[in-house]
């Protein structure tokens, strides 16, 4: 029995494999409606994200399971007193597969060590999003065929962003892949990930000005600069418009590229550009329950 | 200086002259009833100056401690005044209620019953991490 905590435990091998079943699930999706009949899903939120537990949700009935759990503002069992380890066992006796979303870091690693089911990590704090990083990563599969010879643009808070960490993670086991790393000097990506890939020989370049680099990129990973991180307002007033993506600043870019965004945005991408062809942000959405779904039945070893 | 050589117990030599008395501690040493000797700043040939401890009991020591703090120290067994076994230690894979974890946002904070637990991600660098929250360790 084995869960889903941090992409990095996922081989390239299963990653691909995973990949496949999305692919052949987008395909032939009347194959995959009854395959987990009979199976539950467990949705522990102990903090709201609705749109992650949404998708999570589809996935498990499109996939001909049931679903229970709870999504709490302030976690009940936790404001009960109740210890992770005590819910996990708990709740391994109710379903099949636990989603876990919780504002502490390692949450779900804990639950997975005292489950008796799978336990899949829908988001721990600041710390990792696996799950996101599978829709991104078939999102980039559907759209370019490939993960090799890419140039991947990442944009934004590179600093606090995880699901930028978790990429760059997922990202750099492929070959010939070439990071931008586009963000205003307070958000830089961190010295110990900039010192991995310097350590693995990866080519990265740094930038703070978007428009620079936008004809070389294949990817366009946007995310969002959110005003409290800076030290003070007038930094972010001055910084804030060069980050936020709209259709002048395209007029340079490769007219395959693809724009990707972890969403919810708030205003880093123009609305206008939701029309252009290059924007994958809805898509990558719709990927992220196919390869939620790819990954239940991995983990449940549906065949 | 001389500290009367032991029958049956450990030497704990080669410590980085100055933190014998960190080790003493985490090792929580004043718990023991025995005789304990801590030398601080005795000559070395190798190392110029060097802290010893010297155990007069055959107890288990948690060699994991040691090799956090000083991997450079050697841990001597006597039995029946006789040096029986010279360990070296290396850099410990993983540190169990050995450090704490100072993020505030890490799951072993909330949780108290938790154990601490580290594993060493950079052997180079002497990096340990937090098995749940992967933030570094920090002294
Ligand atoms: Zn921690």
């Amino acid at each position: 029995m084995r869960s889903l905590i941090d992409i990095a435990t996922l081989t390239v091998a299963e990653i691909d494999e995973l990949i496949a079943t999305a692919d052949d699930i987008i395909a032939n999706p009347e194959k995959y409606a009854h395959k987990c009949a009979g199976k539950k899903l467990a949705t522990l939120f102990f903090e709201p994200s609705t749109r992650t537990r949404l998708s999570f949700e589809a996935a498990m009935y499109e996939l001909g399971g049931n679903v229970l759990g709870f999504s709490e503002a302030n976690s009940s069992s936790a404001a009960k007193g109740e210890s992770v380890a005590d819910t996990a066992k708990t709740v391994s006796c109710y379903a099949d597969i636990i989603a876990m979303r919780h504002p502490k870091e390692g949450a779900p690693l804990v639950a997975s060590m005292n489950a008796s089911i799978p336990v899949i990590n829908a988001g721990d704090g600041g710390h990792n999003h696996p799950t996101q990083t599978l829709a991104d990563l078939l999102t980039i599969h559907r759209e370019k065929g490939r993960f090799d010879n890419l140039t991947v643009g990442l944009c934004g808070d590179l600093k606090f962003g995880r699901t930028v960490h978790s990429l760059i993670t997922a990202l750099r086991r492929y070959k010939g892949i070439k990071f931008v790393l586009i963000s205003p000097n307070e958000l830089k990506l961190p010295d110990y990930v900039k010192a991995s890939l310097e350590k693995e020989g990866f080519p990265y370049i740094e930038t703070t000005d978007l428009e620079e680099v936008m004809p070389e990129l294949d990817i366009l990973y946007m995310t969002r600069v959110q005003q409290e991180r800076f030290f003070n307002e007038e930094e972010y007033l001055r910084l804030k418009d060069s980050y936020i993506l709209t259709p002048e600043k395209l007029t340079t870019a490769k007219s395959d590229l693809s724009i990707l965004h972890p969403l919810p945005r708030v205003n880093e991408i123009s609305v206008a550009i939701d029309k252009d062809p290059r924007a994958c942000y809805f898509k990558q959405v719709l990927y992220g329950k196919f390869m939620r779904m790819a990954l239940i039945l991995k983990l449940l070893e549906v065949e | 200086m001389t500290v009367n050589e032991i029958k049956n117990g450990i030497v704990l030599d080669h410590i980085t002259a100055g933190k014998g008395m960190e080790i003493y501690n985490l090792l929580g040493l004043d718990k023991l009833d025995c005789q304990i000797a801590l030398i601080k700043n005795a000559l070395s040939r190798k190392m110029g100056k060097k802290d010893i401890i010297k155990i007069d009991a055959d107890i288990d020591i948690n060699t994991d401690i040691i090799g956090y703090v000083d991997p450079d120290i050697t841990v001597n067994v006597i039995k029946d005044g006789k040096n029986v076994e010279k360990k070296t230690i290396d850099l410990p894979e993983r540190l169990e209620n050995v450090l704490v974890c100072k993020n505030p946002r890490c799951i072993s904070a909330t949780e108290q019953e938790l154990p601490h637990i580290f594993t060493l991600s950079d052997r180079e660098n002497r990096v340990y991490r937090c098995l749940y929250c992967e933030a570094q360790a920090k002294d």
